[in-house]
């Protein structure tokens, strides 16, 4: 698609007049293109997957399970779960209003934006068109063109599953995300970096349009003292699967560093060693389980926080680049200083700084004293420690004793907080996130209450103030005359 | 007194901040107790706070009861009754995929955050989102607007009475203030006003990533139904209450325009007229059960709107004008232009023009071809034409035969859609605007299944894809190698 400012213009307009028909309002509309979206992921695996080579040299299980099987699991969920989520949910209303009835209904918000990122180029892309056409939005998403290939398998691909006349990709880098902010959309759903998302969002103050903002931050994972060898090992595999199993440490919710007890550090690194060897191999270039940087600019940035020569020193296992092959080497550095820029940055790569602590309880101090982030790890069976961690720190979510599942749990709202961004979404939440809710109230046009209207006198003043207070008692005596004025 | 600059301001958050990092604000007691000394502050100063909107609005005593200080009573009472529920933590069930795993949605407070509050219910809207605020544990300040200063300066005198200033603080100010205000680094930012200043409001929050709520108003119709019977005289009493007895039409939920049919519209008119009298009196400008135009340059506004050249001679009842006290008396215009300045901003005011069409269905056509409006009224015994309503209308709220009564039930989440605002508030709503909603997600070391970590394997796959769309067949079928 040719994207000059014109055509776009033309294609927002016709969207919102395709909005106005209330095609897709309709239930059937809705099921048919959540089904077309687990149509087009069955059909079209091994594209996908070869797309996520081409562009993270993302491992074909690493892909299924981080992308296509989320995407399945989501769309299958709202498939079967979005005329529940549809249906009126009914309001209490106070006797004194009485007869009537009151509800809450959402409604789609109209024309909404997407915007998804590179790391996770299939699921940030699709889990958030499934929210919006569950609510019955039409869409426009603009897939990262940093991840060329599944932006293209995108392009061609959704138009051959979905409505094309409510779902549209537009492809294209900055100059093309300007041109699109600049038109007025319903709601704009964004993943990606702080940077974009102030552009973002300042952009969106010009229309009202509500936001929804889906950042990082460096998420921290708390390891405190295991007794237990087996869970000690089960902790230490859990982290070395979620910091490089998940590409390479490009994810939003993958650990940014470790909090461990000083006296422990050792024994903990060791261990980290030890099962790099053992799920990534020798040759890790060679064996095609970890994914790539995405690209030269990431490749150098991350380079970057090594080749400050404190952090440097700090590098106690791994360092080693690649950059024909974009690859760095899973790379552990003990306590780097804390005002590097790798400790100060979302590292959003291969590297995992080891802070030491002199007692586990000062990582909440650690933390509180740093922005917000998306998730917090911790891997403790002190009871008294995990409602602290829960009570006394803020972030978008908290896991104990693993990694990434929550992403996976549709029951929870997935969502930052303060620099982590704002809003929610998965399962319901992605219904919600795309959905006004709607006050409805119903009267009749019987049994009036005088007291309402002016002229007003005492009398009146004081039945309202009864009524306030839903003392209907009081109303009874006071309409009797019975009742004495204060 | 020195003038509140972006310094004062950055001083001012500091403070709050290091309240709220203390984690005093968070605990259940401290909530419970500033919400009781806010209850106890509506009851011992019912007659100044009447007296202060006598002042700044000429608001009828009755009209300050039961929209402002009532309905705060209720709010605090609400949050009272149901903080404990509110705060409890939300078990939800986690699946197959995480098994074993048990899951909670922990609301946490957000931290510093401002409300910027309105005019028009100086005392309604400023404190009903500092009870969401306090009741989601947050500390809060509060800019009053400036345009209704005995408000404003009351609500300083009472928060620094009876809130613990450690966490609860009034700026009073106008531009310039508020301007050093949106400066700070807020965690929230709570807004009732108009679309210009809250875009101005929405920018600035964006350069710290601020969530806002952002409660604006627009032009919410009132559809009268001509062929379904319905008691008239009833319905008119309704537009009248939610149009000149909610500050006379100077409320972001007041009925701003009628649409009804042509051969209708004389009774109708005939009827507002009538009731109109019946309330208010044959000079109107002397009532005292009406609210006065809040300021000269509001004033100015309404009477540019009737002076319009498109709606001369459109005014069927009203009209008169009193500069120097600033009234303006109920004024119906009948048949006016849809492009008449009238037709084309919100009104806010006692100025209520009717549209005429020639069937009842084209209305919708008319309110959807505008902006979103923060609420829809209609009258009707029609069953098919509610539906149809509630289906094609969208609006913050919808009303069907009464106007502007969802604001006061609590369970109603009440805010605005497109132009008319971001986010909602009010009861349980109030106490979410102003959380974060944390997930969290407790795991054990037993049940880890080798096939989340590499080295990757053919059967490593197809285990995955049981575990994350099938069931527990699908995953034994898998573990036997069977699919």
């Amino acid at each position: 698609m040719n994207n000059n400012g014109l055509e776009l213009e033309e294609t927002v307009k016709e969207l919102g007049q395709y909005f106005k028909t209330g095609k897709t309002k309709s239930v059937t509309w809705r099921k048919n293109q959540l089904q077309a979206i687990l149509n087009l992921v069955h059909e079209n695996e091994d594209a996908i997957s070869k797309a996520l080579y081409q562009d993270l040299g993302k491992h074909p299980v690493e892909a299924y399970r981080d992308e296509l099987g989320g995407v399945e699991k989501s769309a299958q969920n709202s498939l079967d779960s979005v005329e529940k989520w549809m249906a009126p949910t009914k309001s209490n209303i106070p006797l004194l209003f009485f007869p009537a009835k009151g509800e809450v209904l959402p409604e789609p918000l109209g024309v909404v934006l997407i915007f998804s990122s590179w790391n996770f180029p299939i699921m940030l892309a699709l889990d958030p068109i499934i929210g919006a056409i569950s609510a019955g939005n039409v869409v426009v998403v603009k897939p990262s063109d940093q991840a060329p290939a599944c932006s293209s398998f995108l392009a061609n691909t959704l138009p051959q599953y979905l409505d094309t006349n409510a779902i549209k990709v537009i492809e294209g880098g900055g100059d093309v995300c300007e041109q699109i902010l600049l038109h007025k959309w319903d709601k704009i759903f964004f993943t990606g970096s702080p940077r974009v998302a102030r552009i973002v969002m300042t952009s969106a103050a010009r229309n009202l349009t509500p936001v929804t903002l889906e950042l990082g931050g460096k998420c921290p994972a708390i390891f405190d003292h295991l007794s237990n060898p087996s869970d000690f090992k089960m902790a230490v595999k859990r982290i070395v699967g979620a910091k490089w199993g998940i590409c390479s440490g490009q994810a939003c919710i993958g650990i940014d560093y470790l909090l461990v007890e000083e006296k422990y550090s050792s024994e903990v690194i060791e261990l980290l060693k030890k099962f790099i060897r053992k799920f990534y191999g020798d040759n890790m270039v060679e064996s095609r389980v970890l994914s790539r940087i995405i690209n030269k600019q990431h490749f150098e940035r991350l380079c970057n926080l090594l080749k400050d020569p404190l952090v440097a020193a700090s590098i106690i296992h791994g360092g080693s680049i690649d950059e024909t092959n974009l690859f760095i080497e899973p790379t552990i550095l003990l306590d780097p200083p804390l005002d590097a820029e790798i400790m100060t940055e979302e590292i959003f790569g291969p590297l995992l700084p080891v802070i030491t602590v002199n007692k586990i309880q000062e990582s909440i101090g650690f933390i509180n004293s740093r922005p917000k982030p998306l998730t917090i790890y911790a891997f403790t069976k002190d009871d008294t420690f995990k409602r602290k961690i829960v009570a006394e720190t803020s972030s978008g979510s908290v896991v104990f004793n693993d990694t990434l599942v929550q992403f996976l749990c549709d029951t929870l709202p997935f969502g930052g907080v303060g620099q982590s961004g704002f809003g929610r979404y998965h399962g319901k939440y992605s219904f919600d996130t795309f959905s006004h809710e709607k006050a409805v109230m119903h009267r009749h046009l019987c049994l009036e209450i005088e007291p309402r209207y002016p002229p007003w006198n005492k009398f009146k003043l004081e039945f309202i103030r009864l009524a306030y207070r839903f003392n209907y008692f009081g109303l009874v005596l006071h309409m009797l005359g019975l009742k004495k004025h204060n | 007194m020195e003038k509140f600059n972006s310094e004062a301001g950055s001083i001012l958050v500091n403070e709050l901040n290091a309240t709220f990092g203390s984690g005093k604000t968070r605990i259940y007691e401290w909530r419970i107790s500033q919400l009781n000394q806010l209850f106890k502050l509506l009851n011992f100063h019912e007659q100044e706070i009447i007296d202060a909107l006598r002042n700044d609005l000429d608001k009828p005593p009755l009209e300050t009861v039961a929209y402002e200080i009532s309905m705060l009573k209720n709010s605090c009472k609400t949050a009272i009754k149901e903080l404990k529920h509110w705060m409890a933590p939300e078990k939800v069930k986690t699946s197959l995929t995480t098994f074993p795993s048990s899951a909670e949605i922990v609301s946490e407070p957000l931290g510093v955050v401002l409300v910027i509050s309105a005019w028009n219910y100086p005392f309604l809207l400023s404190l009903d989102p500092v009870i969401g605020a306090i009741a989601a544990g947050n500390a809060v300040v509060l800019k009053p607007s400036e345009l209704a200063p005995a408000t404003s300066s009351l609500l300083t005198k009472l928060l620094a009475e009876y809130m613990d200033n450690s966490s609860i603080r009034v700026v009073e100010g106008a531009v310039d203030e508020t301007s050093a205000l949106l400066q700070q680094k807020w965690d929230k930012i709570f807004y009732t006003g108009n679309g210009k200043v809250a875009r101005i409001v929405m920018a600035a929050a964006a350069k710290n990533l601020t969530p806002v709520v952002l409660e604006l108003g627009g032009k919410s119709p009132v559809i009268v139904d001509s062929n379904s019977n319905i008691n008239l005289q009833v319905a008119t009493r309704r537009i009248i209450a939610g149009k000149w007895g909610c500050n006379n039409g100077q409320a972001c939920i007041s009925p701003d325009y009628i649409i009804t049919t042509k051969d209708y519209a004389p009774k109708l008119v005939d009827s507002l007229k009538t009731e109109l009298e019946s309330f208010y009196g044959k000079n109107p400008l002397e009532s005292k059960d009406l609210s006065r135009i809040v300021n000269s340059n509001h004033f100015a506004r309404l009477s540019k709107l009737l002076d319009d050249d498109k709606v001369s001679g459109k005014t069927v009842y009203g009209g008169e004008k009193d500069e120097s006290k600033l009234r303006i008396s109920p004024t119906i215009l009948l048949d006016v232009p849809r492009d008449s300045l009238i037709m084309n901003e919100e009104i806010f005011g006692p100025l209520l023009p009717i549209i005429t069409v020639d069937k009842l269905e084209e209305s919708f056509d008319v309110i959807n071809s505008g902006p979103k409006p923060l609420a829809a009224y209609l009258f009707t015994n029609n069953k098919k034409l509610k539906e149809q309503f509630v289906k094609t209308i969208s609006a913050g709220g919808l009303v069907i035969n009464d106007t502007t009564l969802h604001l006061a039930v609590h369970t109603l989440p009440f805010g605005g859609v497109g132009d008319s605002g971001v986010g909602a508030y009010h009861g349980k709503f109030s106490f979410d605007a102003f959380s974060h909603k944390k997930a969290v997600l407790y795991r054990s070391f037993f049940g880890d299944a080798s096939i989340r970590y590499p080295p990757y394997t053919k059967t490593k796959m197809r285990f995955l894809k049981a575990l994350m769309t099938g069931g527990l067949l699908a995953i034994i079928n898998a573990i036997f190698g069977k699919s």
